[in-house]
């Protein structure tokens, strides 16, 4: 399963906003094609992790490197040009753009990127309401939108910050299909989960974060045997 | 002659003309304020120094480079959007992790700098500046006279707001402006590169500040003061529309134009103070202004 | 505290030594205009450094209650007391009317709010025929103290101006270190923490504002019968610009640090008369120094090196 090189990896990151010391020396690993989960409980320090993966957060230390080039020092334009496509926990779809608007936002950082008739093929009713105000869409359609925009750049590795959150089964499984479909043609995503059973349907391994270090992590296969410690882990 | 109300037509219409001309200027110059405080988060005090300096540009590029009216039209907002860019990069980008008084603080800090700088070498009286030959004379219409130029203020200003407004609101460079007011910080984790965004928007803004300079300069004369005075009405224009809102600059700013030049007519000591009176009334009613978004 | 307390009876005795020696060696006259900007300065600190809260036309408080007073002086032949009185009623009066609009908006709102109103209180001096326009109200007759001491002499004067001075300085201090105080401080850090914990903020930084015109006002009367003139140069937007720098180049984080932005400034303004505008260029430049480098201002720096200091020790 695994390359010789993982695609992703992280080893003793610090984050601080501010005073705070929210990352505490973060290690992990993925490799090309997986699907991982980060799961815990809420203020853990997932969120801050993608953030920090993408450069948003500014004050870091530690190593990530991907594809073998160290992404520590680089600000978040450069990092999404190396092909890391980011969609944050509040969706981020913006008011003041009309929902093509908001799908063509991001510039392609991967040539050719993936083409509008393919992603109105795949987000069909995305097509019907490309004129729409961009927070006019109900929050699944938000969802799917928000990670329809990072596929048309034409990034491979994806992060996604809890996109199953407050929203209906139905929208949920179109998710997870569509998870399961971007690993068939070679994705690699890296995913905030708190909602276990989901990430179960979709994931090959699941890292548990805990007061800013990952402290245990599960592959799938095992998931069965070892739910009763994950969910002591999350609190349930 | 006509009269309305019992005023003659030709002070009527005359006085309309000029509350038009002045409402052009607040709209190009508070298109520009609202346009940088809307991403940069920032009041731009400067706006009126750099009104002026696009007007002083106009002058010079006449008086030593024998460069005329059209020339300078595009030259010196050009020159002073090159000016505005550095003075982004090198001063203001360093104060966006604090607190936005300090902002204000410094573009009211270079405000004084540039005016200094100004008054120092020219002096407190204006030079005149002339109206291209194309634009002299006028028109008498009967009901009044209408000088060429007054029209022409009117109807680039008209323009160039049209302009703006498609450019923020019809491509993608303005699709890229108004994703990064929203949300910045996403634009950038998306590839843009929005520090390059915003240093291009506030000189955009102060482009339109010297530009809305230059064809000040046949009407009002060029002189290191003129931008003093009329800071502080575009401030009260942009707080009336709804600071960060484009269309709202523009209609507000000639709709206050026309307003304080009817009071003129009508109730002249109340003309200067009017603006702010209506100001503060909507600030009462409407919070974030006629056509603001809440925050 | 012990410590405290000798500093404090330091600062009050060198204070009093430059009260009482000043005149030997500068103009008595300028002197007086010092200690009024100096109290201007830290009225408005009130509000910017401790309440959080830029007022942009504070101009209009000292201004106005410099015409009012100068208007009653000349015209209505009143015992200064009383025509300070006047002044500061008036400048009180406005406060409590501006604040109350301009407090229903935050942040930058307010400072635009406060500036427009000051530039309407300005083209109202323009226009009012008791101001005199461009000339102002000239030859303000100082009169006599409690109908007893006669001030047009310039000593008994100065030792006036310097007694109120003190004395409204060392009010701001008790303001600051009173209760009320500390809450607008917390008021300026968190205030949705504040009013959660129950306090009616508005109305704390309404008598915060209040507060602050007012002694502006007492510094503004002060002003007129110090140098006999009221003109438009107190009410104009330049104005309130200047206290703004004055607090930020003394240190808006500290209770006297405008006092000493103002004594710069001001004895900047004084000895660089003569050179055209390269006032209004240095005082740009320091405003972008200031905000760029000195956000502590120099008060304010010096405490942080004398902490660092103390705590390297």
């Amino acid at each position: 399963m695994s390359n010789a090189v993982p695609l992703l990896e992280v080893e003793e990151l610090h984050t601080y906003y501010g005073e705070s010391h929210v990352l505490q020396g973060m290690s992990f690993s993925i490799d090309r094609g997986e699907v991982v989960t980060l799961t815990g409980r809420n203020g853990a320090g997932k969120t801050t992790t993608l953030k920090s993966l993408m450069g948003i957060v500014a004050k870091r230390q530690g190593s990530i490197r991907f594809n073998g080039r160290e992404l520590i020092r680089k600000r978040s334009n450069h990092i999404a040009r190396l092909g890391l496509g980011y969609c944050p926990e509040e969706r981020g779809i913006f008011s003041s753009l009309t929902v093509l608007e908001n799908l063509t936002l991001p510039p392609i950082v991967q040539p050719p990127g993936v083409s509008l008739a393919k992603l109105y093929e795949i987000f069909p009713h995305l097509h019907a309401r490309l004129g729409s105000q961009g927070t006019k869409l109900s929050g699944g359609e938000q969802q799917l939108l928000a990670i329809a925009r990072i596929l048309r750049t034409g990034a491979r590795t994806l992060l996604l910050d809890e996109p199953t959150e407050g929203l209906a089964p139905v929208i949920v499984q179109q998710i997870g299909a569509l998870i399961g479909r971007l690993k068939e043609e070679g994705y690699t995503v890296l995913m905030v989960e708190q909602n276990l059973a989901f990430a179960a349907t979709v994931a090959d391994r699941h890292y548990i974060v805990e007061r800013g270090v990952v402290v245990d992590s599960v592959r799938q296969e095992d998931i069965a045997l070892q739910m009763g410690r994950l969910q002591k882990y999350l609190g349930v | 002659m006509l009269t309305i109300f019992g005023i003659p037509s030709a002070v009527l219409f005359g006085q309309l003309l000029v509350g038009l001309i002045n409402g052009a200027f607040y709209a190009v110059l508070s298109l520009g304020l609202a346009l940088i405080f809307g991403l940069l988060n920032i009041v731009n005090f400067a706006h009126g120094a750099l009104y002026m300096l696009g007007a002083f540009v106009a002058w010079i590029l006449l008086h030593f480079f024998g460069i005329g009216y059209w020339g300078a039209i595009f030259l010196a907002p050009a020159i002073a959007a090159i000016f505005g860019m550095a003075l982004e990069r090198l001063i203001l980008s360093r104060l966006y992790s604090l607190d936005p008084l300090y902002g204000l603080l410094a573009t009211f800090g270079l405000a004084l700098l540039i005016e200094g700088v100004f008054r120092q070498f020219f002096g407190v009286s204006g030079q005149p500046y002339p109206a291209p030959l194309q634009l002299t004379g006028g028109m008498d219409l009967g009901f009044m006279y209408l000088p060429l130029y007054r029209a022409w203020v009117v109807a680039i200003s008209l323009v160039v707001c049209l302009a703006a407004w498609l450019l923020i609101d019809r491509t993608k460079l303005g699709a890229y402006l108004r994703a990064a007011t929203e949300n910045a910080e996403l634009v950038q984790a998306f590839g843009v590169n929005v520090p390059a965004l915003i240093t291009l928007t506030y000189g955009l803004g102060v482009a339109l500040a010297a530009f809305a300079g230059v064809v000040a300069a046949p009407v009002y004369s060029v002189n290191p003061l003129m931008g003093s005075n009329l800071i502080i009405v575009v401030f009260a224009v942009v707080v009336i529309g709804g600071m960060g809102s484009i269309l709202g600059s523009v209609i507000t700013g000639f709709a206050l134009g026309v307003v304080e030049g009817l009071t003129k007519v009508f109730y002249p000591q109340a003309s200067t103070t009017v603006i702010f009176v209506i100001m503060v009334v909507v600030l009462m009613v409407k919070p974030h202004g006629l056509f603001g978004r809440g925050q | 505290m012990e410590k405290n307390k000798l500093s404090s009876y330091f600062l009050i005795g060198l204070a009093g030594v430059v009260v009482l020696i000043g005149p030997a060696v500068l103009s008595p006259y300028f002197l007086m205009k010092l200690y009024c900007f100096m109290l201007f300065a830290c009225a408005f600190n009130l509000l910017l450094g401790y309440s959080g809260l830029l007022s942009f036309g504070h101009a209009a408080y000292f201004g106005m209650a410099s015409y009012t007073t100068g208007h009653v002086m000349k015209n209505w032949g009143l015992t200064p007391e009383l025509g300070i009185l006047v002044g500061v009623m008036c400048a009180a009066l406005m406060g409590m009317v501006f604040g109350w609009i301009a407090i229903r908006r935050h942040g930058i709102y307010f400072s635009m709010i406060t500036l427009a109103l000051a530039q309407m209180v300005y083209f109202f001096c323009l226009q009012a025929p008791f101001t005199h326009g461009e000339e102002g109200i000239q030859a303000v007759p100082r009169g006599r103290l409690l109908g007893l001491i006669d001030l047009s002499a310039t000593m008994p004067m100065y030792y006036f101006v310097a007694a109120v001075t003190g004395i409204s300085l060392w009010l701001i201090w008790r303001i600051v270190h009173s209760p009320f105080g500390r809450v607008l401080e917390s008021i300026k850090e968190n205030e949705p923490r504040a009013i959660s914990l129950g306090y009616r903020t508005n109305r704390y930084k309404l008598l915060a504002f209040v507060l602050s015109a007012t002694l502006a006002g007492v510094a503004g009367s002060l002003k007129v019968l110090s140098i006999q003139l009221a003109s438009l140069t107190d009410v104009y937007w330049h104005a309130s610009g200047e206290v703004v720098l004055m607090s930020l180049l003394g240190g808006m984080n500290t209770v006297f640090g405008p006092a000493l932005g103002a004594a710069i400034l001001v004895s900047m303004q004084t000895y660089l008369a003569q050179t055209g505008s390269w006032i209004t260029i240095i005082q740009g430049a320091i405003f972008l120094a200031c905000v760029l480098m000195f956000r502590k201002g120099i008060i304010g720096e010096i405490i942080a090196i004398s902490k660092r200091i103390s705590a390297a020790k």
